[in-house]
């Protein structure tokens, strides 16, 4: 996985509350056996309109904020399905963070697998944000992930917390698949313990 | 196994027989008893378990099939040739990685929150993955079930573990009697009419109460299927006799170890004075049945309500929130949800497509004629084969509606089973997202019963009066 340490780009207001991985990515979209190419549907039942030109209402269809990077987002951002493609859709499409008062847990634990930061701040923090980053001449914003911290246009310094093992995984990029494979001894003998006291759980057809 | 005495949750006793190791307070690395898989969520994951060359743990305790994309009618020629291609790579790759499978046309084809306890697979005090929201369901027989994301179908497919943060515990009560026309989806929905879609985030919640001790296990399933949608990480019921007698006999159900399995389950139910982070009543003697109008599962209401006004809600981005699900719904505000007019009537999916849902539905139609166009998808080969022996089928097909193939169906519309821009659907799962069953297709949201009543009404009602 790709590392994260800083990005400096411009962020995107998209408030809307309870966001669905629906919305995100519809379902019509998920046969794919592939993790890449899904940006082009992001969002796409609100992106486009009924005869596929884009809907120029949408935040990200306007030209100051095509090329975002950042999305600031709305009360309970990612709900609804599992889908990884919500997130591989929106890394697709150049999303590398997103910043709000809450996510939905499976959506913010797909972010991490992904290099996908998504920063959670209180509601008074956001709103002050959104004021900011509206403004197009001040819509950039500086992620700094070793520091913990966000830098606006404005000069203001907002810091955020985060969990060191995620962070760690973020700045490390690191593949959790291979650390958990070196705690291989311990994974063996917890398998033997449980054979001992649940037989039943070891057995194909009871 | 451990030591400590103080009064644990179901939750903390499920989660402390599944620690291999405490990485730090918010990260533990948990053994999985159980991963189930489908077709959508699963080909990266494989494909990534190819190119660092490793293979399947425990193929024994891993069981796919294929639900989300399957056709419902027309079984043998899969006309999307995407669908097709997911179809066949879930099928190549539990070959490749010699995983048990259940294919189209195998009658335990079905889906995959369906099949896991109709074959026993489902026990108490297990951990269940799946890369799908709804495997809260299984939660209903006091097992750990929570979906997970492809990175984490991969990571389980290569360790058998998962690493973890503890959730927090929540109790939720739910006392009272239900009346007569009220069901375990009204119930849920009701519930997070109340606290919300992001009332459980971060938690596992434990349903207890006397209106959950007198559930079924398709009920208690209801309930915890929708857990997610109140944004829980989980949802939990203490096994009990009902539990037990559901999975005594199934095919995958402990044999020979049955008495010693039953002596573990019965030591699972929270103790005694257990601590929950947060805790939450539902009175349920006077819950009415209820129906979404809106575009999240929190925008619900009883039957004899009316469409809300957004006028009346003083949070801005909530008034906001209504005027947009209005306006994608096409509904006014002050309308009478019985007045609703309908297009369409939808059983089926994870929710509600199991035996008794079927029996409680036809029972409405029996007799009857449907107004609107309706169908019927049983959750399993085995829930439709049964129906049939039954003679529900009959019931269903003389009253109008289809009786299809199982499948997920029209509950997410990745087959061909979808609405149409603007029709509206009356159906018994449990997103009513935008364009979740269709692009611009409306959805409201009910029970089996309700759907039924809608069905041969041709608008949203009341189903007490077929009663
Ligand atoms: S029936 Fe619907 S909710 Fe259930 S697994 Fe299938 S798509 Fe998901």
């Amino acid at each position: 996985m790709e590392k994260f340490k800083k990005i400096i780009g411009i962020a995107a207001p998209f408030t809307r509350i309870n966001v669905d991985t629906d919305l995100i990515i519809p379902a019509e979209s998920l046969k794919t056996i592939s993790r890449k190419g899904l940006g082009k549907d992001l969002f796409s039942y609100i992106r486009f309109n009924e005869d596929g030109s884009e809907n120029k209402k949408f935040i990200l269809n306007q030209p100051h904020y095509k090329s975002s990077q950042i999305l600031v987002t709305g009360k309970n951002f990612g709900c609804g399905s599992s889908r990884e493609h919500a997130v591989w859709a929106l890394k697709d499409f150049g999303i590398k963070c997103l910043i709000g008062t809450e996510f939905a847990d499976i959506f913010y634990n797909n972010c991490f697998k992904n290099g996908v930061l998504p920063i959670i701040l209180k509601n008074n923090q956001i709103e002050n944000i959104i004021k900011i980053i509206s403004l197009a001449k001040t819509s950039e914003l500086e992620i700094d992930l070793e520091n913990q911290s966000i830098k606006t246009k404005t000069g203001k310094n907002i810091g955020f917390d985060i969990l060191p093992y995620l962070k760690n995984n973020l700045l490390e990029g690191i593949d959790d698949i291979s650390k958990t494979l070196e705690k291989k001894k311990l994974i063996d003998e917890f398998e033997i313990k449980i054979g001992k006291h649940y037989p039943w759980l070891n057995k194909k057809n009871g | 196994m451990s030591e400590n005495i103080s009064p644990k949750t179901l939750f903390d006793k499920i989660w402390n027989n599944h620690v291999i190791d405490n990485i730090d307070e918010n990260n533990s690395l948990l053994y999985i008893d159980l991963h189930l898989v489908h077709e959508v969520t699963s080909p990266q994951a494989f494909e990534g378990l190819r190119l660092t060359k490793r293979k399947v743990r425990q193929p024994d305790k891993t069981y796919a099939v294929p639900d989300h994309n399957v056709p419902t009618l027309n079984r043998n020629k899969i006309e999307d040739e995407l669908s097709k291609k997911q179809l066949a790579a879930l099928e190549k790759n539990t070959k490749d990685f010699n995983i048990s499978y259940f294919p189209i046309g195998d009658v335990r084809q079905g889906i995959v929150h369906i099949i896991g306890p109709e074959q026993g697979l489902t026990q108490p005090g297990m951990t269940i993955v799946c890369g799908d929201s709804h495997t809260s369901t299984h939660g209903a027989f006091g097992a750990l079930a929570f979906g997970i994301g492809t990175s984490e179908v991969e990571h389980v497919l290569a360790t058998q573990t998962l690493m973890q943060k503890p959730a927090k515990n929540m109790r939720i009560n739910l006392n009272g009697k239900m009346q007569i026309g009220i069901t375990a989806k009204d119930l849920i929905l009701g519930l997070i009419g109340k606290i919300g879609t992001a009332g459980g985030t971060g938690h596992v919640i434990e349903y207890s109460g006397d209106a959950i001790k007198n559930l079924s296990m398709e009920g208690r399933m209801t309930i915890c299927n929708m857990s997610i949608e109140a944004g829980a990480r989980a949802g939990l019921i203490a096994p009990d006799e009902t539990t037990f007698n559901y999975i005594n006999g199934r095919n995958f159900a402990p044999k020979k170890d049955w008495n010693e399995a039953l002596k573990f389950w019965k030591s699972l139910p929270s103790d005694e004075g257990a601590k929950y982070d947060s805790e939450e009543i539902l009175e349920v003697d006077k819950l009415e049945p209820q129906v979404t109008w809106g575009t999240s599962p929190q925008d619900v209401c009883s039957i004899k309500g009316e469409v809300p006004d957004p006028n009346s809600e003083k949070d801005l981005n909530k008034k906001q929130s209504i005027i947009n699900s209005l306006n994608y719904m096409g509904l006014k505000p002050g309308t009478k949800m019985e007045d609703i007019k309908l297009d369409q009537v939808f059983i089926g999916s994870c929710t509600n497509s199991r035996i008794e849902d079927l029996r409680a539905a036809a029972d409405i139609v029996k007799g009857k004629n449907v107004k609107t166009k309706a169908m019927v998808v049983p959750g399993s080969g085995l829930v439709r084969q049964q129906a049939e022996k039954e003679g529900l089928d009959k019931i269903f097909k003389e009253a109008g509606f289809e009786w299809r193939e199982s499948g997920c169906s029209m509950c997410l519309a990745m087959n061909a089973d979808k609405l149409k821009p603007g029709e509206r659907c009356a159906s018994t799962s449990n997103r009513n997202f935008e364009g979740r069953q269709g692009k611009g297709g409306r959805t409201h949201l009910v029970s089996p019963i309700m759907a039924a009543a809608a069905a041969i009404s041709g608008h949203l009602t009341d189903v007490r009066q077929f009663i």
